[in-house]
């Protein structure tokens, strides 16, 4: 741990705390966790005007010290030094929200009597003025007795002044009370309350866009709609957006294996740089692109205040499977990954809520599977409108996502009547201001998010592929054998033994292959079918030429690709998954239900699939 | 009245909690949105097509979305001779 001083930023949600957090660190963010506990934690260095670097903690946002979930109790345990693995921060900057004084005043109270040196950052002026709400700091200072700053985070506002209070601050050196002084709920209410009014200059009533845009946004139809099409729109950009940045991404891993065929000789070494290590590796790094898409429009969607919107929209209908509506922000993060999501309930208070929630997480199509259904759309589903503007790609990869909704929604409704039986928890959200986000924090975000799926791919994928290429390519066949070097090795060995268990639902030796290696992370089964048949192509330029897309087209019936996409819709999901669950659940019962159940329906779906397409002719 | 029956978009006074509907998680979590007797409150938005959904609600400053179930536990009052909301205070 460093021995920088520690000041930590504090306060409710919606407060604004963590763009306040992107502006003064910017990129110098270091993501970690707390020991023993899975809440995350979020530190990053700044320097004081004088020079002087500090370290800023971002506490996970809370609405008193009297913790409801456990990152909460992070947040308490944290400010009270109590939480193992970080010392208590030499200072609070307690972040309020401007318009909403009353509440956030009234923990702001607490936190300010614990005695800890502080300063109250008066965030969001710029929304509180378009309320018509007009406040002066110097009065809330005088009442609070700690210096009041007003800041607007995504303008970076007010960052200068706060960066100088805290240098002054951490100059002092106050003495820190012991124990906080025991105050009841109704008195710090009221004192919040009474500050609150002394520090309003003027309030006028002024149309509020909020309300206005809401009434539309949260209309019971006309809300819904709006909803699915912004769905729609965010899987049609996830295809129209990416087509350049791929086939730049291509063109360079092409470039780069035919260099490395043109300079080294055949053998051993040239075989794992160019079917391990730049096919393998190089076909998952393509769909960078379209998960950062992808990841744009969630980070957008939480950052404007809109993904509350849509938990309220959906809790009518969350409510009929047993599940509250606070259960869609998890869920619709687990698009992005089933990890975080799985992360995400613990705001969820129900714990029968909150299992289910778990269980049903990795139903809903995770990035990881996306590389999967592209490569497999790309090469099986014509390139064509079916509506003007509506591509037929992009539809089947939304009707993938919608097939995935409706089995969790499916299998939650018989959870909720057997193994997570009872009464259902309720829903109680708080319901932000509508907001634009700052281009910093969107990008921040991005940048994050690409760089642990670079991670991913340089760790696990590599890992993985490079494992499948050394049993692939070992034993080596006999000169003059009639058995393809796949069919020789010991991955196709096994893979052969597997596809008794496989044929009958369509799924050939090189989906068996790409099975195994795909439960260390989704994507492999695309970067282990690019190995598998770049082994098996040989010194065939012909081969060695054509895309994976193009490969598959040739090898796989229709009715096997289409059963393949189906068991990749309910596929048992990857190992960190798995590890998630069963540290969130406290043991290995719930995540072997979760992967029993999941091949099971797996199983069946691409026997259903396979079976009525063939029968269809297809 | 309760809030549930509140009309939309009608200024109102909490006249009564009864917080025995209520989970002591979910009462805590109410008084921390500033839910108390005297708070100003106002129904904004019903979410659902056949009425089942959450509203959404403002409470002081802040909107908040809840079920129905819960709202029924709020009793509310509207008029010029509402209970004062600095009452409270």
């Amino acid at each position: 741990m460093s021995a920088l001083p520690l000041v930590a930023l504090v306060g409710n949600p919606n407060a604004g705390k963590s763009a306040l957090f992107n502006a003064l660190t910017g990129a110098r963010q270091k993501l970690g966790n707390y020991p023993g506990v899975t809440v995350e934690r979020k530190a990053g260095r700044l320097s004081l005007s004088d020079g002087r670097p500090i370290e800023l903690v971002d506490l996970p946002g809370t609405y008193s010290l009297d913790p409801g979930s456990p990152d909460e109790q992070v947040t308490r345990d944290v400010v009270m030094g109590k939480q193992v693995g970080e010392k208590r921060p030499d200072a609070l900057v307690i972040v309020v929200d401007a318009a909403n004084l009353d509440n956030h005043l009234r923990f702001a109270l607490e936190l300010i009597a614990l005695g800890l040196p502080t300063i109250v950052a008066l965030n969001m002026v710029d929304l509180a003025t378009r309320d018509g709400l007009e406040l002066d700091a110097a009065t809330l200072s005088r009442e609070l007795g700690v210096p009041v700053i007003a800041t607007v985070a995504v303008r970076k506002r007010g960052l200068d002044h706060l960066r100088e209070a805290l240098g002054d601050m951490l100059g002092e050196g106050r003495a820190v009370r012991a124990a906080a002084p025991d105050r009841d709920f109704d008195a710090l209410r009221a004192e919040a309350r009474r500050i609150a009014r002394a520090g309003i200059v003027r309030e006028t009533p002024s149309r509020r866009l909020t309300a206005a845009v809401d009434r539309v946004a949260l209309h019971p139809v006309f809300g819904l709609m709006l909803l699915l099409a912004l769905l729609f729109v965010m899987f049609q950009a996830v295809y129209a957006w990416s087509e350049a940045p791929i086939a730049m991404i291509e063109g360079v891993a092409e470039a780069a294996a035919s260099t490395v065929r043109d300079t080294l000789p055949d053998g051993i070494i040239r075989s794992f740089l160019v079917d391990g290590v730049i096919n393998g590796v190089g076909s998952v790094v393509v769909f960078l692109p379209q998960i950062l898409i992808l990841f744009f429009f969630i980070l957008m969607l939480e950052a404007t205040g809109y993904m509350v919107r849509a938990a309220f929209l959906m809790d009518g209908i969350m409510a009929r499977v047993g599940l509250s509506g606070r259960a869609f922000i998890p869920l619709l993060s687990s698009f992005a990954c089933a990890i975080p999501g799985i992360m995400a309930t613990r705001t969820i208070a129900d714990p029968r809520d909150r299992l289910t929630t778990i269980l049903i997480a990795p139903l809903m199509t995770c990035s990881a599977r996306l590389p999967v259904y592209a490569v497999i759309i790309g090469a099986f589903i014509p390139a064509r409108d079916v509506l003007p503007g509506v591509g037929l790609q992009g539809f089947v990869l939304f009707c993938l996502y919608v097939a995935g909704i409706v089995g969790a929604m499916l299998v939650a409704l018989i959870l909720r009547m057997t193994v997570t039986k009872g009464a259902s928890g309720g829903f109680l959200m708080e319901m932000p201001k509508y907001q634009w986000p700052s281009a910093q924090d969107i990008l921040l975000g991005l940048w994050q998010r690409a760089m642990t799926f670079l991670k991913r791919a340089g760790t696990i994928i590599f890992a993985s592929t490079v494992i499948l290429w050394l049993l692939l390519t070992f034993p080596k066949v006999p000169d003059g054998s009639p058995v393809s070097q796949v069919d020789y090795s010991v991955a196709g060995r096994i893979a052969n033994g597997l596809t008794v268990v496989l044929e009958p639902i369509g799924f050939n030796r090189d989906i068996s292959l790409a099975l195994i290696p795909a439960m260390a992370a989704r994507e492999v089964a695309v970067s282990a079918l690019a190995t598998v048949y770049s082994i098996d192509a040989g010194d065939d330029e012909a081969l060695l030429e054509k895309s994976l897309g193009d490969r598959l087209k040739d090898q796989w019936p229709l009715p096997t690709a289409l059963a393949f996409l189906a068991w990749f819709i309910f596929a048992p999901q990857c190992i960190s998954t798995i590890a998630v669950t069963r540290r969130e659940t406290n043991g290995w019962k719930w995540p072997m239900f979760m992967v029993g159940y999941l091949f099971a329906l797996a199983y069946v779906a691409a026997g259903l699939t396979f079976w009525t397409a063939t029968a269809a002719g297809l | 009245m309760r809030l549930t029956d509140l009309p939309l978009r009608q200024p109102a006074y909490v006249d009564l909690i009864d917080w025995s509907v209520l989970s002591p998680s979910e009462g805590q979590r109410l008084r921390e949105f500033g839910l108390c007797e005297g708070a100003s409150v106002e129904a904004l938005h019903r979410g659902g097509m056949f009425g089942r959904g959450p509203i959404a609600c403002k409470v002081g400053r802040m909107t908040i979305a809840m079920r129905r179930s819960h709202a029924a536990a709020v009793t509310v009052r509207t008029g010029p001779d509402s209970l004062d909301q600095d009452r409270a205070a």
